[in-house]
């Protein structure tokens, strides 16, 4: 192996835009400054380069190091946790640069600049990054060629085609490794917490505005894929949170500590049979299908049938769910329960509490009390909207009374205030509804503009009965989905809208792609990989014998990869060679060993001087063999087959005195 | 014809004591049509050797020596207006001739050198826009000092490329030096030497040579030089492949000196110092090209 040459302008280029590359793959996950100074420091080290400038030295490079750091500390408040780490690591990389000079330095370089390539996947690991990374992965592995090569003057294109040629060769090894190496149940290292923020979903408590907000994301909540038919869109009810406390403008959940009784259920008519893909949302509930009879593993169900996990769903998870549309919860209802039902702050909002004292003074039935609240939304002029005015100092009140146009959260809460105020136990239910088929793959996808609130009332002998108000305002909302429904469509973003079939084509072609992603790649764990290996290899395999498979499989691949290697390298020694050859054993015995770089004259007259009682053998071995080699003699010529033949009873007559 | 290879050795010997290797280098660079360079410090014979060795070969001499005022016309000749024929004239300057020593070559300017270099090249003159073509046979014998002394022009990398061989004399041993002292040095004898053969005959002796097989196991040898001179680091840059041509003809050359109708890789090996010394940089300036060139044929297996 030859010493690197000293790295030149070449290897700098290289190095530069593989760097590029992974700086622009951060720049959306790292604060832009730093973006930009790694603009102004590459540019530098061109520059540099370019024009032989001087390297800063070391009392500028220093208080430069420091005030990266510094920097890093003032914009994420600290040096540790995913963003500060990533973006330190960063900032030092991009100084580095200013004291990559030879091909040590290169070579470290090209380490970090993998290590900084592969933490974009700490950010994101969509399908898109992950392919994307490998653009500034082929780089740093053209310009380690570059480096290491000891030509230097290769073209660039030979090393990007060596470099592409490299990576394609390692996908065989990849692919061994994914699907074998043992996957281990949970995450093997924790991801700092601030890795979680910024994941979008339904909180734990609801106000006016929150899920119209959340409306205006397109961004995915889950995908569901049913083992039957799709139920129709007005049964696609996904259960969230379930608010019982209100707090002036505010509903929450129930305490965990509170002793609540399981409410029962009971179930009728067929069952739906669908598996869940949930996109993290750092909240430990999970969303089912109106109303769960079985509960995905881990997780357990809360009185109101909230069903909750032990952890917050951090990372992508796919659970099984079965649910029955047709169902009676709650049989009996509670003192305690039914006093959390009703529970009011009684100050405010007069205008409701005095409508809703008339109705139970005219109307004694709960059912009635309930249609008296429907009819009232479907027949006053109620408008179904994304962009609701703020409300005022009560706002139930200036909501029913006053300014009447609303989003699905005001008519849940108003309307759960309404009952409650009328005596009727009420509670709200936030979760997801409908959600948007795709046809490639047939499964559903169900994003945050599908978020939802309807409310839940409890009947004598009916128990908790789902009253969705919405649907008494806009009941295509239920029908065909949010994106028919509201009078404001175009505020809906562009994904969740029926005005662009084509766009809307192709995102869902997309969609499938980054599902099946989803499914098979990043959802690769431990039991599909029983799954598969069970599949492929019969019931027998255990997940202790994944290891050694791992091990033979990749021995024989190697094995594989060598002899492809090797086959051409095969030493064919054709019959003057190898009678020669003999030769050259035979005094190599005694020591006598002819260099490479030795002709055979040499060699023999050398070996004469050692061996004077055998000159004449020796050299006429040597002068034959030279001859028969170099001579213009051709091969397939008699002579040549009679000098050969010779030349083999010479080196067999051979011996060493 | 081996018997006249050996005598013009014999007879050069004579005059050049002690000085085999480098007679016989000397001779294979013009049996292979090539112009030579001898580098040395003054005084090492480089003057002597050169205008042996047109003796020998019967060849017409010329001598030029080259100091900083020399003009290109001095060495290629100049059209002079003739009066009673009214039209130019050319006079042929020393150029015209089989064998020309260039003496202390680096000692002219740049413009001069490279006129020489150039009808090295081509074997032509061209003045006015008429070509005359020189005499055959036609070689350069150069002679230069080692360019760290002072008030030299060190020839360029390019030009230093379009002669076949450089060799070097170096110092004689006790016993030829002892010869050289108690003679009166070989200039007299110079005198009364007589040519071994004629110029027809040193053409003969150049066709011949390129006759001298060389087989493809020696090909293989020689391109596995030339691919390590262009991986090696050790090389500012790789040897060319004039360069290459220019190594199988000094050992079809060599080989035909030792009597062999056949290359064989030790022929290369005798040869390469010479051949490649001025070709290949080393990158590092270190090492002298004689050490470079031993690194090179260590480093390349005979295949």
């Amino acid at each position: 192996m030859q010493a690197p040459s000293q790295p030149r302008m070449p290897h700098l280029l290289w190095l530069l835009f593989a760097l590029s590359c992974t700086f622009g793959l951060h720049a959306f996950n790292l604060h832009y400054w730093i973006s930009i100074a790694f603009a102004g420091l590459a540019i530098w080290r061109y520059l540099i380069e370019k024009y032989q400038w001087p390297y800063p030295p070391l009392w500028l490079r220093l208080p430069m190091t420091i005030l990266g750091g510094v920097a890093v500390l003032g914009t994420y408040g600290s040096l540790f946790g995913r963003d500060a780490s990533v973006a330190l690591f960063a900032v030092m990389i991009a100084l580095k640069l200013l004291e990559t000079r030879n091909a040590r330095d290169y070579i470290v370089m090209i380490m970090l600049g993998y290590f900084l390539t592969i933490n974009t996947l700490l950010f994101s690991q969509a399908m898109w990054v992950s392919f994307a990374i490998l653009l500034p992965i082929m780089a740093l592995t053209a310009c380690l060629i570059a480096v290491s090569h000891p030509n230097a003057t290769l073209p660039w294109a030979t090393q990007a085609k060596l470099s592409g040629k490299l990576l394609l060769q390692s996908v065989p090894i990849m692919l061994v490794l994914f699907v074998l190496f043992p996957r281990i149940p949970g995450p093997i290292w924790g991801i700092p917490h601030d890795a979680y923020k910024g994941m979008t979903g339904l909180s734990d408590s609801m106000e006016f505005g929150t899920i119209s907000d959340l409306s205006l994301s397109s961004k995915i909540a889950f995908r569901a894929e049913f083992q039957s038919a799709i139920p129709d869109n007005s049964a696609l009810y996904w259960r969230g949170p379930v608010l019982w406390h209100q707090e002036g403008r505010r509903w929450r959940m129930t305490s965990d500590t509170l002793p609540l009784k399981q409410e029962s259920l009971e179930v009728f008519g067929s069952r739906v049979d669908y598996t869940i893909t949930l996109e993290p949302h750092n909240k430990n509930w999970l969303l089912l299908l109106d109303m769960p009879i079985a509960l995905p593993a881990d997780a357990y169900a809360k009185h109101d049938l909230q069903i909750l996990t032990k952890q917050p769903v951090r990372t992508r998870i796919r659970y099984a769910g079965q649910a029955h549309p047709q169902y009676k919860l709650g049989q009996t209802l509670g003192e305690r329960e039914r006093t959390l039902a009703l529970q009011l702050l009684e100050d405010e909002n007069p205008k409701t509490l005095q409508l809703a004292a008339q109705w139970r003074k005219d109307l004694a039935a709960p059912l009635d009390i309930v249609n008296a609240a429907l009819r009232m939304f479907r027949e006053q002029e109620f408008i179904y909207t994304l962009a609701p005015p703020r409300l005022g100092e009560n706002p139930v009140d200036d909501f029913l009374f006053n300014i009447r146009r609303g989003f699905c959260e005001h008519y849940a809460s108003s309307f759960v205030y309404l009952m409650r105020a009328a005596g009727v136990p009420a509670r709200i239910v936030t979760g997801y509804q409908g959600g948007e088929i795709n046809p490639n793959g047939n499964y559903l996808i169900v994003r945050q503009s599908d978020a939802h609130a309807w409310a839940e009332v409890w009947l004598k002998d009916k128990g908790w009965v789902r009253v969705d108000p919405t649907s008494a305002v806009a009941p295509n909302r239920i029908e065909y989905g949010i994106s028919n429904s509201v009078s404001d469509a175009n505020l809906l973003p562009i994904l969740a809208r029926q005005d662009y079939p084509i766009l809307k084509k192709l995102y869902l072609n997309w969609d499938a792609i980054n599902n099946g992603w989803n499914q098979w790649v990043l959802g690769y764990d431990e039991q599909k990989q029983l799954q598969l290996l069970k599949k492929l290899l019969g019931e027998k395999i255990a997940w202790g014998d994944i290891g050694l498979l791992l091990m033979s499989v990749l021995i024989g691949l190697m094995l594989v990869i060598s002899y492809l290697l090797l086959r051409n390298k095969t030493i064919i020694l054709d019959p003057l060679r190898k009678t020669y050859q003999q030769f050259l054993s035979k005094l190599g015995k005694i020591g006598l060993v002819k260099a490479n770089h030795e002709g055979a004259i040499e060699f023999g007259e050398r070996a004469a001087q050692r061996l004077p009682e055998q000159v004449s053998e020796i050299e006429a071995i040597s002068r034959l063999y030279s001859d028969l080699q170099y001579a213009s003699l051709d091969k397939t010529d008699n002579r040549h087959q009679t000098a050969l033949q010779l030349l083999k009873q010479l080196v067999k007559n051979f011996k060493i005195n | 014809m081996q018997n006249k290879i050996n005598t013009i050795i014999a007879k050069t010997s004579k005059i050049i004591l002690g000085k085999e290797q480098q007679i016989k280098l000397a001779l294979a660079c013009i049996l292979a049509r090539g112009h030579l360079l001898i580098e040395d410090l003054p005084g090492m014979g480089k003057t002597t050797l050169a205008h042996t060795l047109a003796q020998v070969l019967g060849l017409q001499f010329q001598r030029v020596q080259f100091t900083s005022d020399l003009l290109p016309a001095d060495i290629l000749g100049v059209s002079v207006y003739d009066r009673n024929e009214a039209a130019f004239k050319f006079h042929p300057g020393p150029v015209f001739t089989n064998v020309l020593l260039a003496d202390e070559i680096n000692r002219a300017t740049p413009k001069t050198q490279s006129a020489l270099l150039e009808v090295m090249e081509e074997a032509q003159v061209t003045i006015d826009a008429v070509t005359h073509l020189l005499p055959q046979p036609f070689f350069v014998i150069a002679t230069q000092n080692p360019s760290s002394q002072i008030g030299t022009f060190a020839l360029p990398e390019s030009q230093l490329d379009r002669f076949l061989m450089r060799i070097t004399l170096d110092y004689p041993d006790a016993q030829s030096e002892r010869r050289l002292l108690q003679s009166n040095g070989g200039r007299e004898q110079l005198a009364h030497l007589s040519p071994a053969i004629t110029s027809n005959e040193l053409l003969e002796l150049q066709l011949a040579c390129q006759q001298i097989h060389v087989s493809d196991a020696l090909l293989d040898y020689l391109q596995a030089i030339l691919k390590y001179s262009r991986e090696a680091t050790q090389f500012t840059s790789g040897l060319s492949p004039r360069a290459g041509l220019s190594l199988k003809q000094c050992a079809q050359a060599w080989a035909m000196i030792h009597g062999r109708d056949h290359v064989i890789p030790e022929d290369i090996q005798a040869i390469l110092s010479s051949v490649v010394g001025h070709r290949l940089l080393n990158s590092s300036h270190l090492e002298n090209s004689t050490e470079t060139v031993a690194a090179l044929i260590r480093a390349v297996a005979i295949p």
